[in-house]
């Protein structure tokens, strides 16, 4: 194959999500040349930032659903990538919990599914095990997974990415999509950062799919977005959270129902609502579902009516079933186009997206497999530097940083104890995310309890330090600008 | 890190109150003063006010925040305090082992006494539950002050502003001065938050609305702030459905409230208050750890500095005081909020003690009050003081010369 000069790539990815940064990183072991072209100004920016973070079994779908199956396969691969990848995460379980006697049969239900697909270790437990396991939550039955869960999406998918840079892969940001051409057996992608020629294209441009889709004329499909609000606790709240707590799912949710997940830091997260929504990046939260968010999460965990919220988000589902419709369930579409050969849609990739994404970008790499001999690369390397973060470190470890490099002696952020040596690093990532969220999902920076009161003018010095004018500032990107200029003065 | 640096007194923050307790450990004869600034500069927020308006109490006249700032800093650099800037405490231990980080190195310090003195940080959108969109241009008033005024940048050019607090008042001003077109203060109580001098010469002054009993229920915009809806409240802060408006603006800046930063003192396992939202103190301004004190706004808000900077000039002295050896009985008299009261400081008294001084905010705007301090079994009234008015935005003072050893209540009359 040709030399990376070249403008012709074998394979473009477009989106820049967990999804197709999967596939960038699964695609980075053979000798390709890779480009994904991300619309926005960093990666994660639409429905892998705005989820539970939730690493799933795979008992929610009907088992052989692709939804089902990519999500067991998932399960088996996300925990060794993200230590190579050196992603935070830790595995929970997850209690799915009955809190009357007549829903035991729902969780047998799911249980059932979850054996009958080859979700591992699935057990009901009584009211003890309930107590034993998360001493926070009720319920006289509940649906145990040990496998179960947590980890960071957006840094994860930023992880990814990074990982098949190293192996040599392109990412370009701010490169929306605008056209496709098919001429001379390749696709020709133009975007602002110019026209792109592809011999393979794969679409996982989430939310985004459809409309990517038909640039190729391709018009199979409808993405229907469902919003799913979020309230978010201070990391101190005074309660802990073991694991993430279910309900038995609602039968008219088209989610799983609001349930509690604690991150890796300690916060509480409440949600996601689901609601159908107009506008595919209307992610706004309205007082309505903060409301209900509470007085549902309550009902699973009386104590968390005394907490107070620090942040409250959302993120929008890419569903495939038509919510005025009456289908329930919309599987997965991972496929090669019947009409354009080369051109792979993963469309419809909600929940379990982030936990199926790195068998999914198994399945796309075995489609291409097919049709071409992959040689895998000699030297890929599937691990990515560690990076430690001074939060975590111990006093001998501070220490010796500090000694090292004075940059890690000034705090930047007063809440998650970050250091100028980490936004700094964070700044220099490869892809040359510079806004203020590339920052805060690097760092923590403004994730903490003041919401980045302390840490934006500090940010904001560090960024002009590394050469983004004032007047460049975003927070991500767009027209999200933080400045109008100087003052007089 | 074996060796840890031992000192008699460390000061942690360098604002008004901690600036004041560094000169007030070192004034009551304290050998070893550590003073701690995450800043690079002392001063804390003094340094980003540049308005005037203190001084009156402590200086006898009205000086700008910097001004203000020099005058302590001044004192300071005179007295044999060793002083760090940029340098932030991590972790505080119960029994005062501070870990410390700055660009000259990570390291333990040990202090035979502590005065906390971290300041306040600013309530968040976040935590009033604003409704909407996620867009650039939503600022606290007190990080607006520190673009505006140290780093000298246009955070906008058509603000809203919500909440009445001083910081809010100031920068409706302030904003107004370069130029950017402020269209109203909304505030949901049916008073101002912030000094009365403030409404006036901030406000009223400039022709700038501030409406009461009025709140933002949704902001608008995907990459900047487009506008904001704001609405009446009923009696209960509740917004009252048919009353909506839609402000068109680039910028909405918050200034609802201020939080007493705790972390520390949460670490130390120090007791704190929920009203004020500092620390539970005795006359001496020790908090419930023994040989850790509080002062400023992390102790309680405070709406002059001045007043900050009297309560570090105790601390200090109370700090240094321990660190020789001195012991106070532990506070065993109980101070509470009788009708009327928000809170009053300090909560403990040693029984026996004489001449204390109480820190007092009202619960709503009051006319023609009568205080009363009273003992809760004798109904014996210890101390009284009248006032034509009292709001909730100033913090009044009131003191008892007698001698206490039962309970107290602080309570107004109208």
């Amino acid at each position: 194959m040709a030399d990376k000069k070249s403008a012709v790539c074998d394979v473009a990815v477009i989106g820049g999500g967990v999804v197709g940064s999967a596939v960038l990183r699964e695609l980075s072991r053979y000798e390709l040349r890779l480009l994904l072209l991300e619309r926005d100004a960093d990666l994660a920016e639409g429905i892998s930032k705005g989820n539970s973070g939730v690493i799933h079994a795979g008992f929610n779908a009907p088992a052989g659903s692709l939804k089902a199956r990519t999500n067991v396969a998932g399960l088996g691969m996300i925990y060794g990538l993200a230590w190579e990848l050196g992603v935070p995460h830790r595995k929970t379980g997850k209690l799915v919990v009955a809190l009357a006697d007549e829903d035991r049969s729902r969780l047998e239900e799911l249980k059932a599914e979850g054996d009958k697909g080859g979700v591992p270790g699935l057990e009901i437990v009584d009211e003890t095990a309930i107590r034993r396991l998360e001493p926070l939550a009720r319920g006289r039955w509940a649906l145990y997974s040990p496998h179960t869960g947590i980890i960071s999406p957006y840094e994860f998918t930023i992880a990814l990415s990074e990982c098949a840079w190293q192996n040599g892969a392109r990412v370009l940001l701010e490169a929306p999509v605008g056209a496709v051409d098919f001429r001379g057996g390749l696709f020709h992608l133009a975007t602002p950062k110019g026209t792109f020629a592809a011999r393979w294209v794969v679409n996982s441009a989430g939310l985004f799919s459809e409309d990517v889709a038909r640039l190729a004329g391709i018009d199979d499909f409808r993405v229907f977005p469902f919003r799913g609000e979020y309230l978010i606790t201070d990391k101190d709240c005074g309660l802990r959270l073991n694991l993430p707590v279910y309900p038995v799912p609602p039968r008219d949710d088209p989610g799983l129902g609001i349930h509690i997940t604690p991150t890796l830091e300690g916060n509480i997260i409440l949600g996601p609502s689901a609601e159908p929504v107009e506008d595919k990046r209307d992610d706004a939260s309205t007082s309505e579902v903060m409301g209900r968010l509470k007085a549902e999460a309550g009902r699973l965990m009386p104590e968390l009516s005394r907490v107070s919220f620090i942040h409250s988000y959302a993120g929008i589902r890419p569903k495939l079933v038509d919510p005025s419709g009456r289908d329930r369930f919309g599987d997965f579409i991972v496929e090669e186009s019947a009409l354009r050969p080369g051109w792979i849609n993963l469309v419809g990739i909600e929940s379990p997206g982030l936990t199926a994404a790195p068998a999914i970008a198994v399945m796309v790499a075995g489609m291409i497999g097919t049709k071409e001999d992959l040689r895998p690369k000699p030297d890929f390397d599937p691990e990515r530097p560690h990076r430690r973060r001074f939060a975590a470190m111990d006093d001998d470890e501070r220490t010796g940083r500090v000694s090292g490099d004075a940059d890690w002696g000034e705090m930047v952020c007063r809440c998650e104890h970050v250091t100028r040596a980490e936004v700094v690093a964070a700044l220099r990532n490869p892809f040359r995310a510079r806004t203020m969220d590339a920052v805060k999902r690097r760092t923590r920076c403004g994730m903490g309890r003041c919401q980045g009161g302390f840490c934006t003018p500090r940010i904001v010095e560090i960024l002009q330090d590394e050469g983004v004018p004032a007047d460049r500032i975003t927070k991500r990107g767009g027209g999200s600008r933080l400045f109008y200029g100087r003052l007089k003065g | 890190m074996e060796t840890i640096e031992a000192h008699d007194v460390v000061v942690i923050g360098g604002g008004p109150a901690g600036l004041a307790a560094a000169l007030g450990a070192r004034r009551a004869g304290a050998g070893g003063v550590l003073l701690l600034e995450r800043e690079r500069t002392l001063g804390g927020i003094l340094n980003q006010c540049v308005h005037d308006g203190f001084g009156l109490f402590l200086y006898k006249e009205t000086i700008s925040g910097p001004e203000y700032a020099e005058r302590l800093i001044e004192d300071v650099v005179r007295e044999p305090i060793k002083v760090e800037t940029g340098a932030m405490v991590l972790d505080l231990t119960a029994d005062r082992v501070l870990r410390v980080n700055s660009r000259a190195g990570y390291r333990l310090v040990k202090a035979k006494s502590v005065v906390l003195a971290m300041g306040c940080r600013e309530r968040t959108r976040g935590m009033i539950e604003i409704p909407g969109t996620r867009p650039a241009g939503i600022f606290t008033a007190g990080s607006a002050q520190n673009l505006v005024n140290l780093q000298n940048l246009r955070i906008g050019n058509q603000a809203v502003i919500l909440g009445s607090g001083d910081i809010g008042l100031i920068m409706a001003r302030r904003l107004t001065f370069e130029g950017v077109a402020v269209k109203g203060v909304f505030e949901i109580l049916p008073w101002a938050s912030g000094l009365e001098r403030n409404v006036r010469q901030c406000l009223m002054d400039f022709g700038i609305p501030l409406e009461l009993r009025s709140t933002v229920v949704e902001i608008r915009g995907r990459d900047r702030v487009e506008s904001v809806v704001v609405a009446k409240v009923d009696d209960r802060l509740a917004p009252v459905a048919g009353t909506e408006s839609v402000i068109p603006c680039d910028t909405l800046l918050l200034s609802v409230g201020l939080i007493p930063e705790n972390e520390l003192s949460k670490r130390a396992g120090v007791e704190l208050s929920p009203i004020t939202g500092g620390a539970v103190v005795d006359q001496t301004l020790m908090t419930s750890a023994p040989g850790i004190f509080s002062c400023g706004n992390v102790l309680h808000i405070h709406d002059v500095a001045d007043w900050a900077s009297f309560e570090g000039f105790a601390a200090g002295e109370r700090a240094a005081r321990y660190a020789a050896g001195e012991r106070v009985a532990g506070g065993t008299v109980r101070i509470s909020a009788g009708p009327n009261v928000k809170y009053a400081l300090p909560q403990f008294l040693t029984s026996g003690a004489a001449g204390v001084e109480w820190s007092f905010r009202v619960a709503r705007p009051l006319r023609n009050v009568q205080v009363l301090v009273k003992g809760k079994a004798t109904e014996k009234v210890y101390s009284r003081k009248k006032f034509g008015r009292l709001l909730p935005s100033e913090l009044q003072k009131i003191k008892v010369r007698q001698t206490v050893k039962e309970d107290l209540e602080v309570s107004c009359h109208e």
